[in-house]
């Protein structure tokens, strides 16, 4: 394990308990420089998480809720016209930030959606002609319901491809309830706690990921695992090249987390249910299960 | 008790396979094999594909061993041995078949297929005929095939591309396979000696003549030589193929006196000679077959005081040799008082009538060429009949029952009588036996002479003229002579497609005969000295095979070592592949004892599970598996870690678990 992300995912198992894996893989997805996508019913720890990780990496942190009434300029920032100096002076919006929490993206219309999107993609916002870019390192997590709950605009799938990862926290199990109920309050706790990282220090760890090695035989791997969804008439759509950069890159971050110099087949099965499951659609809407899907698709392709 | 778990096992379509292969190399053994042997084979056959089909637990040890104990037994019985040819291949079928009854592990089947093409070998012990080599060729071929199918992964046997690759790897080994017929050195003689029951039951002259013996051989249409002649064969009347001579007489029985070497030869021939080469097929005698006396004799053999030509070997194996024939000559001009006592031998006291009928004729004829002629007549003018199936003899005065009273009989029954007629009368005489004729084969351009071809003659001895050839058949036969057996008996003699009527049939076994002699002459004639030839005309005809055999084993292995070479630089981007392979026999290990890797499991989940099932190996394992991943999924592979790799994982050893 390397020292600096085990230290990070142990102080943060203290707040979040017993969801050691959605941690790391969050931590992951801000390592190889994704957005993350954390889909699950109101009050499960979606706002705490993103709380968490603003707080341990010393990030800067804003937070967006998303409503219907939302319009992009209330997220990039508008030109307000300044009357002492007669001209028009930009007034940035929450997104400059380093660490973007868009709570119940949904909600909201796809025009502002896609606003936030765009800005996600492209590490900058342009307004009134002017190009502004965002700051270093820039990572957003956004939280959604699940699709059938009222009020919601599902994101579309090539926005949702945007998304390096989409975690679901689930249900606490008893342990980690009771602990949580005995506990303090989790705001307090993560005020308590002390920073793990400098912003410039997650910049250096996310250089040093895409060092990370993947031999022709992992690459022989994922592309075996990316063209079984690709050929097996069994899901709608296969899954495409930016998928596969997800995965190279999602499990670079894990092998970097494990303290590797190589990425070996466990890392890429470890993360592949976080990048594939939103990106996938079954044929029968029965077993859109997201865990269903991924274990599946591992179960049948066996390792070159 | 240990528990296996099932490490290993041959799904029914492999197993037939395999049984195939099996019927496929017992099948020439077969006739030769007693009945209870072919059956237990059968059955264990039949057992183990029931076995893979029900998954039937294979026999404890105690039951394979009294198994074992009861095939030794069985042979002991059947042969009063288990040494030698016939009881050895008898117990290799045995222990082949109970190899079936313990194919626990890849490594017996390998064992099995192994044993299969040694016992397909074997046959050549028996025969080495063009077909049955062409047999065994498609039975390595099949051997072949299931040992890449009993060896993929795949649990559905597929033949078709299995037999393509062992077609693939057969015609590449052709090449070596030529290369070193022709250029191996041999050793005159076979390369070991053969077991002394190898050559039983080969039909043949024998070196005594009874009523009904040739009668008897002339049924048989086994080659027993062919000639190639040098220009135009001579007439088939002037084809008398001498054999044994038999001087001898006990009253039933004709048999040859001990060999004297010809010291002194009194031998005159006139030219022209006729010179050919016979190819002999073995008949574990000594004789060699001539035309008449030969004028000039090969290597390695002799001449005896009665002209037979001798080998100084037993004839074991197909023979070829030349020899030049005068059919004009006079020979034995003087008779030693020894000879002429040889010569008038008679048992005291049989065939009283005979002898008062040579005294007869003696007296009524003048000389003794009148005497000859006389008797001819009387055989020529008399009803006696030839036949291949004369009425017995009696024991005694069996001459006399035959001149007076059956007048039936072969060419024996002739020549003996006419040789006690002229003994009677005071007229050295004897037996000649051998063969007459032969069968011409246009296509090849030779001459096949068969056993049944085999003949009896006489040679009487005259003042003034030495030994004389006498064939009292022709006098009663002439057709036997100047055709051959199959007109003079139509109804009789041997059948046989080379005898058919139909002319595409015959040309077929001509054309087949002609092809078996060509494979006796190029393949199994190619000899030490064919070979010594073939080296001459490439220019090495000086080299001892020592210093050849030296100089061919440093040419192919510099060959190999070239192709070696060759297939590692081609080899070296697949170094991953390598590293791949070693790891899987690491993980077939584990598999041996339980622990298979799962197809979609990582190394390092694999460890883990290993490790928890098994304490005791987790510090080797982990160390195998840090090294497989270093050297399969790191940056810089190096051949020194695969080289460790290796050797951990030769070294890697999964003891039984005790439950």
């Amino acid at each position: 394990m390397h020292p600096l992300t085990q230290a990070i995912v142990k102080q943060a198992c203290k707040i979040i308990v017993g969801k050691e894996q959605q941690i790391r893989q969050s931590l992951a997805c801000l390592l190889a420089r994704g957005h993350l996508l954390i889909e699950d019913i109101p009050g499960m720890g979606k706002t705490t998480l993103a709380h968490l990780l603003a707080r341990l990496l010393g990030l800067q942190f804003n937070r967006i809720q998303f409503t219907s009434d939302l319009l992009p300029s209330d997220i990039i920032g508008a030109a307000i016209y300044d009357r002492a100096g007669a001209t028009f002076s930009f007034h940035p919006g929450p997104i400059f930030t380093q660490l973007l929490l868009a709570d119940e993206i949904n909600r909201t219309t796809p025009k502002t959606q896609s606003a936030l999107l765009e800005a996600m993609e492209e590490h900058q916002v342009t307004t009134e002609g002017e190009t502004r870019t965002l700051p270093e390192p820039f990572f957003v997590i956004a939280t959604q319901n699940p699709a059938y709950h009222a009020g919601t605009f599902p994101l579309p799938e090539s926005q949702l491809d945007r998304f390096l990862m989409r975690i679901q926290l689930g249900y606490p199990d008893r342990w980690a309830e009771r602990v949580l109920l005995q506990g303090k309050d989790r705001r307090l706790l993560i005020d308590e706690l002390e920073p793990c990282a400098e912003p410039a220090e997650l910049v250096a760890l996310q250089l040093e990921v895409e060092k990370v090695h993947a031999s022709d035989a992992l690459l022989d791997y994922l592309q075996s695992l990316v063209e079984h969804t690709r050929r097996n008439p069994r899901y709608n759509t296969g899954l495409s090249p930016r998928a596969s950069l997800a995965l190279l890159h999602s499990a670079r971050a894990w092998a970097f987390m494990e303290g590797r110099h190589q990425i070996v087949p466990e890392d890429l099965q470890a993360v592949l249910p976080a990048v594939v499951t939103h990106r996938l659609r079954h044929d029968t809407t029965a077993a859109d299960d997201g865990a269903t899907i991924a274990a599946e698709l591992l179960e049948e392709v066996p390792i070159p | 008790m240990i528990r296996r778990r099932a490490d290993f096992s041959l799904s029914p379509a492999k197993t037939l396979w395999l049984l195939l292969a099996q019927a496929l190399v017992i099948a020439p053994h077969a006739p030769r094999l007693p009945m209870w042997i072919t059956l237990t084979s059968i059955a264990i056959a039949v057992w183990r594909y029931l076995a893979s089909r029900w998954q039937w637990r294979a026999p404890g040890r105690v039951t394979r061993i009294l198994l074992l104990a009861l095939a030794l037994a069985g042979v002991l019985a059947s042969y009063g041995t288990v040494f030698g040819r016939d009881a050895g291949v008898a117990l290799l079928v045995l222990a082949l078949s109970l190899k079936l009854l313990e194919l626990t592990q890849l490594r017996d089947v390998m064992l099995y297929l192994f044993l299969g093409y040694f016992l397909i070998t074997t046959s050549f012990l028996y025969s080495q005929s063009m077909a049955l080599a062409g047999y065994m060729l498609v039975v390595v071929l099949i051997l072949t095939s299931a040992l890449m199918v009993v060896s993929h992964p795949a649990r559905e046997a597929r033949i078709r591309p299995r037999l393509r690759q062992s077609a693939s790897l057969l015609l590449q080994a052709l090449p070596v396979a030529l290369l070193l017929f022709l250029l191996f050195p041999r050793v005159s003689g076979p390369l070991w000696n053969l077991p002394k029951d190898a050559h039983h039951g080969i039909t043949g002259l024998s070196d005594s003549m009874s009523p009904g013996s040739i009668s008897q051989l002339s049924r048989s249409d086994a080659v027993a030589f062919r000639v190639d002649f040098d220009g135009e064969p001579p007439a088939n009347a002037e084809l008398y193929w001498r054999g044994p001579v038999l001087s001898h007489y006990n009253g039933e029985t004709w048999s040859a006196a001990p060999p004297r070497r010809l010291r002194r030869s009194e031998f005159h021939v006139q030219p022209p000679g006729v010179h050919y080469t016979v190819t002999l097929e073995p008949h574990n005698r000594l004789w060699l077959f001539a035309l008449d006396v030969p004028g000039s004799i090969p290597n390695d053999s002799y001449l005896t005081q009665d002209y037979q030509l001798l080998a100084r070997q037993r004839v074991e194996q197909r023979l070829r040799y030349s020899v030049t024939s005068y059919l004009k000559h006079t020979e034995g001009a003087r008779l030693s008082h020894y000879e002429r006592r040889v010569a008038l031998q008679l048992p005291a006291g049989e065939n009283p009538l005979t002898r008062a009928l040579a005294q007869r004729l003696r007296a009524s004829s003048g000389n003794d060429a009148g005497l000859v002629a006389a008797v001819l007549r009387m055989f020529r003018q008399q009803p006696f009949v030839y036949t291949l199936n004369p009425p017995l003899l009696p024991t005694h005065n069996g001459a006399d029952a035959f001149l007076f009273n059956t007048r039936r009989g072969f060419c024996e029954h002739y020549a003996s009588a006419f040789v006690l007629i002229m003994r009677d009368a005071g007229i050295p005489a004897r037996v000649v036996t051998g063969y007459q004729g032969g069968q011409y084969n246009p296509i090849g351009g030779y001459l096949i002479v068969r056993q049944s071809d085999a003949h009896a003659w006489t040679e009487i001895w005259l003042r003034g003229r030495g030994w004389v050839r006498v064939d009292p058949t022709a006098a009663v036969a002439p057709s036997r002579v100047e055709v051959g057996i199959e007109a003079a008996l139509p109804n009789e003699a041997p059948g046989g497609l080379v005898f058919s009527h139909n002319s595409l049939l015959r040309h077929v076994a001509l054309m087949w005969d002609s092809l078996n002699n060509g494979w006796n002459q190029w393949v199994l004639g190619y000899d030490n000295n064919r070979q010594t030839r073939l080296w001459s005309q490439l220019g090495l005809g000086n080299a001892s095979w020592q210093w050849l055999a030296s100089a061919l084993a440093l040419t192919v292995s510099g060959a190999l070592i070239v192709l070696f070479g060759y297939l590692t630089l081609r080899q070296r981007g697949a170094n991953r592949d390598r590293v791949r392979d070693a790891y899987q026999r690491f993980c077939r290990k584990l598999e041996r004892r339980g622990l298979a890797r799962a197809a979609q499991e990582g190394p390092l989940d694999y460890v883990r599970r290993v490790t928890r099932a098994r304490p005791e190996l987790a510090g080797r394992a982990r160390r195998i598996t840090q090294l497989y991943i270093a050297l399969r999924y790191g940056p810089t592979p190096n051949a020194a870690q695969l080289h460790k790799l290796r050797g951990l994982i030769r070294r890697f050893r999964v003891r039984r678990v005790r439950r």
